[in-house]
């Protein structure tokens, strides 16, 4: 099709056939590979019903939902739910939860993979390197499920081991989980335990394809490695930094539910709940689905705000962006 | 600061990682092996303490966990298939230049990476299809994963010459058919890098298990553990010859250790065979997608 229209511009065809042509030619095209269309039927009916339709079903969070009238024919009621969310005496404490632990995760999680990247970067190819990397992707494979049950286990009061540790060194037992001030600081820990490794593949495959003239270059100006790794590693993984950067703030909040629910217990909920538990509780467990519609919708129009702007943010700062 | 310094300070503290991440799992594997007494007392640091496969056998004799375990087996197998069925359906026709609508599909598709109806349309959809309570709900509503699409395509783009299908179309070949006899037996290892990731995936959720499944006969594997291991609710049967409370709390510490291990058996059993396909996966995606 692209090569089509020069050749027929060039022959002096006037535009009324040329479009014609371009469309038949598109027709000819479709029946040739209907095979592929047939093909694709059925990926493109999934990401209708359960991608596309639930777009649709958002409209509830702007209703009254009644079961017997349904999604499409309950009543209008305008903001009603939305303003009652911003009346809600917690809401407050949810956006702030839900972006300090987010902001925190990002302020840590995001560095500590570049920094174990760039240090097996280091490394010469042999046993060590290998068992660094194969170590550090291995906890991305435990379920949160089993990774906050170790966390329970380990920080148990009277018989986990972090309390061991202390009881021995003569500190108090501390019961860690029930400590609201500690949960955002053991939420984010664990988290850098689990998916360092995992995230340093990206920035080490990158590194791994860095042109070796250049290091032979700053070894003949008598470059350190210090001085190596910051003008010549850094700047080389930094576009896909910018790209998971944007990507990261665009989840800003949707910061984990399933890790940050199974961690809530009644005495860190001043700390832990944020606004995807909240849904979760308010919309399924106590059957209020209208309003923790309103709430998610809420969360999904600024998380889509966060990530234009970060995206906005990359290309005047460096020029390249996700889209 | 001299390159030897820098040398071995990275020495240090990669060697301090490798411990920081090593120590909790040997200490899990340790304390299941260990005595009751041993792990409620503390005495376990780094090996096994008077050595016993008592949480093992309370384990293996809970017929909850065996159900939640072929549950998961089921989930995971046929899950896996689906998607990645569903994925290459996807990511070949939309590899090709010649597709006409590509773009326009594309961008539908990365729509839904950004923007997303939330948790509650997500479940009325759901429920409208009448999925609440079988086991179509933990297979088909998160059955494609966009990022495994991306590196789908990525491969075909990369692996399958545009020539090549230009001389079969030549000779008459079918678009099904080059699929079938040309593509498939070239994507093997797209597919081995699919598979695990969709495996590992299913075999890990909870979360629509959560909010879909009432039925206990359906849960999977990690809601199981989740009411044994985090909701602390332990059957009596599980308590063979337990009397005092220390003991009961050792037992049911020790059942955590354990449970813990046969859980994760199945992901860390694959693991070694799979972590250089995986790698090349991750890298494919994040790299070209």
């Amino acid at each position: 099709m692209s090569n089509m229209t020069p050749i027929s511009a060039a022959a002096g065809m006037p535009a009324e056939p040329l479009r014609r042509t371009v469309r038949s030619e598109i027709a000819r095209k479709m029946r040739r590979h209907w095979q592929l269309y047939l093909l694709i039927l059925l990926p493109l009916l999934y990401f209708i019903l359960f991608k596309y339709v639930p777009i649709l079903g958002v409209q509830i969070a702007f209703k009254d939902l009644s079961a017997k009238a349904g999604i499409w024919g309950s009543p209008w009621v305008g903001f009603k739910h939305f303003e009652a969310f911003f009346n809600h005496p917690n809401f407050w404490l949810l956006i702030k939860n839900t972006l300090f632990l987010s902001l925190y995760t990002l302020a840590v999680g995001f560095p500590a993979p570049i920094i174990l990247a760039l240090m097996i970067n280091e490394l010469r190819n042999g046993m060590f390197k290998r068992t660094v990397q194969m170590v550090t992707y291995a906890p991305y494979f435990i379920s949160t499920v089993v990774m906050v049950s170790m966390i329970l286990l380990f920080l148990a009061p009277r018989i986990g081991v972090i309390d061991h540790i202390r009881t021995a060194l003569g500190f108090d037992s501390v019961n860690f989980i029930g400590e609201p001030s500690m949960f955002k600081t053991i939420f984010v820990l664990s988290d850098v335990w689990q998916y360092m490794g995992y995230s340093a593949i990206i920035y080490i495959a990158a590194l791994a394809g860095v042109n070796p003239q250049l290091y032979e270059a700053s070894k003949l100006d008598g470059a350190s490695r210090l001085q190596k790794i910051i003008h010549i590693d850094l700047p080389s993984i930094m576009p896909i930094m910018v790209l998971l950067l944007v990507l990261n703030m665009g989840q800003l909040l949707n910061i984990g539910f399933e890790k940050v629910y199974l961690l809530q217990n009644p005495l860190n909920t001043s700390a832990s709940e944020i606004i995807s538990t909240y849904v979760y509780k308010v919309g399924l467990v106590q059957a209020n689905y209208s309003f923790s519609a309103a709430v998610g919708l809420f969360n999904s129009l600024i998380n889509l705000l966060l990530i234009l702007l970060a995206n906005f943010g990359a290309r005047r700062a460096t020029g390249s962006g996700l889209f | 600061m001299s390159d030897k310094v820098l040398l071995t300070f990275i020495y240090i503290v990669l060697i301090i990682i490798l411990a920081a991440v090593l120590y909790p799992l040997i200490y899990i594997v340790s304390s299941s092996l260990s005595s009751p007494q041993a792990v409620v007392s503390g005495r376990v640091w780094l090996f096994p303490v008077e050595l016993s496969l008592k949480g093992y056998t309370a384990v293996l004799s809970n017929p909850r966990i065996w159900s939640g375990y072929s549950n998961s087996i089921f989930y995971m197998c046929v899950g896996t298939l689906i998607s990645v069925f569903l994925t290459f359906a996807l990511a070949y026709p939309l590899s090709k230049k010649t597709f006409y609508g590509r773009s326009t599909i594309m961008y539908l598709i990365i729509v839904t990476m950004i923007f997303s109806g939330g948790l509650i349309p997500y479940y009325l959809t759901v429920k409208s299809l009448g999925m609440i309570d079988t086991r179509w709900a933990l297979l088909l509503p998160q059955a494609i994963a966009v990022w495994q699409v991306f590196i789908a395509k990525t491969f075909f783009q990369e692996s399958i010459p545009d020539e090549l299908n230009e001389a079969a179309e030549m000779d008459g070949c079918s678009d099904l058919r080059f699929l079938w006899s040309i593509v498939l037996p070239l994507s093997k290892p797209v597919v081995a890098v699919l598979a695990l990731m969709y495996a590992v995936t299913a075999w890990n959720a909870y979360f629509d298990a959560l909010i879909f499944l009432k039925n206990v006969n359906l849960y999977p594997l990690q809601l199981i553990l989740r009411e044994i291991l985090i909701q602390n609710s332990v059957d009596n049967s599980m308590m063979v010859d337990v009397r005092t409370m220390e003991a009961r709390q050792g037992m049911k510490d020790l059942l955590k250790f354990s449970l813990i291990v046969v859980s994760s058996l199945p992901v860390l059993i694959i693991y070694p065979f799979v972590q250089k396909h995986f790698v090349k996966g991750v890298m494919i995606g994040s790299l070209k997608g």
